[in-house]
């Protein structure tokens, strides 16, 4: 073998931007320090494993899944109950390695069931997956040994031995168990990427027929890819069953695995980053947004809904464009337009948002009165002032809107073409 | 005796019942490749329609015209949402129908609130079609409508005489399920419109060179299907229960019917749906377990295995399993379904 130098060189941008991931996840509870936001901090670091490993199949594989709180919601059980019999002295492994049994569990269920699932692709792939998670949820109400009925399986996680004093105890301690699993996972599913069966899952999703002829075998890549996935899902149900000390039958629910898919989606699924993204707003969402409005379901499904139509690579594709126009120095001619965009929307917005409230309440509390609360005002429910200026503020926000909406749409044309313009000049240089 | 017969009835009103909605499913599916994952929301959504309107213009009327209105509000949604993200594929299109069972429903909660509300069926389906009287002597006989009293308590306590009234609401479904695959069946091979979507199915740039228009047909077939729905939906709203959840328990009952049935193919869906719906009802009917069989096989079993959760499961227990596990197993011996055509 005639050496043959190769030139290497540091990808510094990669370096730069995991250092900073780690130094976020290091210093997050000391900026956020109360106890809410820690939870929440936890519960986002096993979001974004979940949702990882649900991009691993949407994202990288092209399947849709509609079944994946199975391999989270089974990797809770399995951990819980190996939590169990660490308490009862059955079992002897640390509390911290806790999530592997999980993880394991995940793969164990994915090996047998996504033999099954990943016969098929596209959406028979979807309908079985849902059929399977129908068929777990049916089960986990009829076996109560196993998955605890209606109250579910709780534990203790202060037991076995500390680990250099670290029993748990705290939530802050829990914290950074999840952001150490956090940072491996991610990491590693990131590698998953770059190896061969991480880039023949990707010719897979774009032209499984083309794969098939260069000799792969694109069912025995989608089962293996399927498997890794299935056990870092059971890893974040591993972390969610220490986290809660609970598990209880919802984690299985078709409303978990609908959860997955639509903030993996709004994310980005496009881009590896994207579902960490959807991972931080799952947890928002979930906690404040839900405690803000009765109506966020609703408003959810709408910003779904117009996420898939107008920008389908999620909030990570919106971020991505827009550096590439910031890259060519070209944000200086848009901004007034993104101004101009963001006031009318958010004037639409408030106009829309007070009627939807007015209806929740007459439909939900109408025994506390006819005033609702909204942004600092207060609107009569029952009043036709207050539903003639909601209608008359939406409406005018709309008008607005769609003014600016045609005069960004001109000037977003104009500059990519000029951008096109200018990589083919640079590469004539 | 007259247990199966009537158990075979309900199960086939069921299957029926399925069938209404699958078939729409079917048809939109074969068409333009779209799961539409919203279907059993405009199940609900005609319930619905169907539960207000027949409050204002009667059962009747309301059966007519609330199909309509689901249907057109099918159609809207296909004009503004599905024929936008078309050009991107099939799983944006999958995404959209999702996006929208989640505002569907938000909706109807908005509207109707998040509780169960009372639909009952017109005065003349309240009754029972007809009852089938046991005699232990005088063996089967059967009566149109309800039994009169009489006929139904025995005046000597050595005989054993069972009444078992069918509920005229699921005659009823039977009935417009039956009419609504004879139309639907007449107007696919015999009329004009049929024969485009039956081409357009197949060879959609052909039919449009011809001069038709293929989007305008995309939009009528779910229009179409999403109107069979609502009228499954009215039906079934006023025979079950009209809630919000009720979108949720067909829902996937339905995909499993699309599957087992064949991707696209119209007969296979009306085959899984009426052994789906004969299967689960009679498994809901029987009371049995592996420890009752143990007992009449006259094994004897360890104190462990009778304690053992497993083996006390009764049939009925293990009914809402059952298409699931049905699902499974056509998967693994005949992967493209009991009457499909093709391997996707």
């Amino acid at each position: 073998m005639a050496a043959v130098y190769k030139f290497k060189p540091y990808n510094v941008g990669r370096w730069v931007i995991w250092s900073l991931f780690a130094l976020v996840l290091v210093f997050a509870p000391l900026v956020f320090t109360s106890n809410l936001s820690i939870t929440m901090l936890a519960q986002m670091g096993i979001a974004i494993i979940a949702c990882l490993s649900y991009n691993m199949l949407l994202g990288q594989g092209g399947m849709l899944s509609f079944g994946h709180a199975v391999y989270t919601g089974l990797g809770s059980y399995m951990a819980i109950h190996a939590l169990n019999a660490v308490t009862d002295g059955k079992l002897h492994i640390p509390v911290s390695l806790l999530p592997i049994v999980g993880g394991l569990a995940g793969m164990g269920f994915a090996i047998l069931l996504g033999w099954v699932t990943t016969r098929k692709s596209g959406t028979p792939f979807a309908m079985i997956t849902l059929g399977v998670a129908e068929l777990v949820f049916a089960m986990s109400l009829m076996f109560s040994e196993f998955f605890g009925g209606e109250a579910g399986v709780s534990g203790n996680r202060v037991t076995g031995q500390a680990f250099f004093g670290i029993t748990f105890a705290q939530q802050i301690q829990i914290y950074y168990l999840i952001a150490v699993y956090t940072f491996v996972c991610v990491a590693l599913m990131f590698a998953f990427t770059q190896t061969p069966l991480g880039r023949i899952l990707n010719a897979v999703r774009d032209n499984p027929e083309r794969v098939e002829f260069i000799g792969y075998n694109t069912q025995r890549v989608r089962y293996s890819a399927f498997i890794i996935s299935g056990f870092f899902a059971g890893i974040a149900g591993g972390l969610g069953a220490l986290n809660f000390e609970i598990v209880t039958a919802e984690v299985v629910s078709a409303g978990r695995s609908g959860a997955y898919l639509l903030f993996t989606f709004l994310g980005g699924a496009t881009f590896f980053f994207g579902p960490i993204i959807g991972g931080v707003l799952m947890i928002i969402a979930f906690v404040l947004l839900s405690e803000l409005t009765k109506a966020w379901l609703l408003y959810l499904g709408l910003i779904f809904l117009f996420m898939v139509m107008y920008a389908p690579g999620g909030i990570a594709s919106l971020i991505m464009m827009n550096l590439r126009v910031a890259k060519f120095g070209k944000l200086r001619q848009i901004w007034t337009s993104y101004l101009a965009l963001g006031l009318t929307a958010i004037v639409m917005l408030i106009g829309a948002g007070a009627m939807i409230e007015m209806v929740y309440h007459l439909q939900l509390n109408s025994a506390l009165g006819d005033t609702v609360k909204f942004m600092g005002a207060s609107l009569n429910a029952k009043g036709v002032d207050s539903w003639f200026g909601s209608a008359f503020i939406m409406l005018t926000g709309l008008g607005l809107f769609e003014l600016a909406r045609r005069q960004f749409a001109h000037d977003w044309g104009e500059i990519q073409t000029e951008i096109e313009k200018e990589i083919k000049r640079r590469e004539t240089l | 005796m007259e247990f199966f017969i009537i158990s075979m009835l309900n199960g086939l009103s069921y299957g029926l019942l399925l069938f209404m909605l699958s078939s729409g499913l079917t048809l939109i599916f074969s068409m333009m490749g779209v799961l539409n994952f919203a279907h059993a929301s405009f199940y609900m959504v005609g319930a619905y329609f169907g539960y207000t309107l027949s409050g204002w213009i009667g059962f009747w009327p309301a059966l007519v015209l609330a199909p309509v209105l689901v249907g057109a509000l099918g159609a809207v949604f296909e004009r503004v949402t599905l024929r936008k993200v078309h050009p991107f594929g099939h799983v944006p299109e999958l995404l959209v129908t999702f996006g929208l069972s989640y505002v569907l429903l938000e909706l109807v909660q908005l509207v109707w609130g998040r509780t169960a509300v009372d639909f009952p069926p017109p005065e003349i389906l309240r009754s029972s079609a007809f009852t089938l009287i046991n005699h232990s002597v005088d063996g089967l006989s059967f009566v149109w409508g309800a039994a009169p009293a009489e006929a139904c308590t025995a005046a000597d306590a050595s005989v054993r005489l069972i009444c078992s009234p069918f509920p005229a609401t699921r005659g009823f479904m039977m009935l417009v399920a039956v009419l609504m695959l004879l139309s639907l069946w007449l107007l696919l091979t015999r009329t004009r419109i049929g024969l485009v979507i039956q081409a357009a199915l197949t060879h959609p740039e052909m039919v449009e060179a011809l001069g038709h228009n293929v989007p305008r047909v995309f939009m009528l077939v779910f229009g179409a299907g999403t109107g069979l729905a609502g009228l499954a939906g009215v039906i079934g709203g006023s025979t079950f229960v009209t809630e919000p959840a009720m979108a949720a328990t067909v829902g996937s009952v339905i995909f499993v019917v699309v599957v087992v049935g064949g991707m696209g193919s119209l007969s296979g869906a009306f085959l899984a749906s009426l052994l789906i719906g004969v299967i689960q009802t009679f498994a809901v009917a029987i009371d049995y377990s592996f420890l009752s069989l143990a007992k009449d096989m006259g094994w004897a079993l360890s104190a462990a295995t009778q304690e053992n959760s497993f083996a006390k499961l009764t049939l009925s227990q293990i009914a809402p399993i059952l298409p699931y596990l049905f699902l499974v197993l056509i998967l693994i011996f005949r992967p493209k379904g009991l009457l499909g055509t093709r391997e996707g």
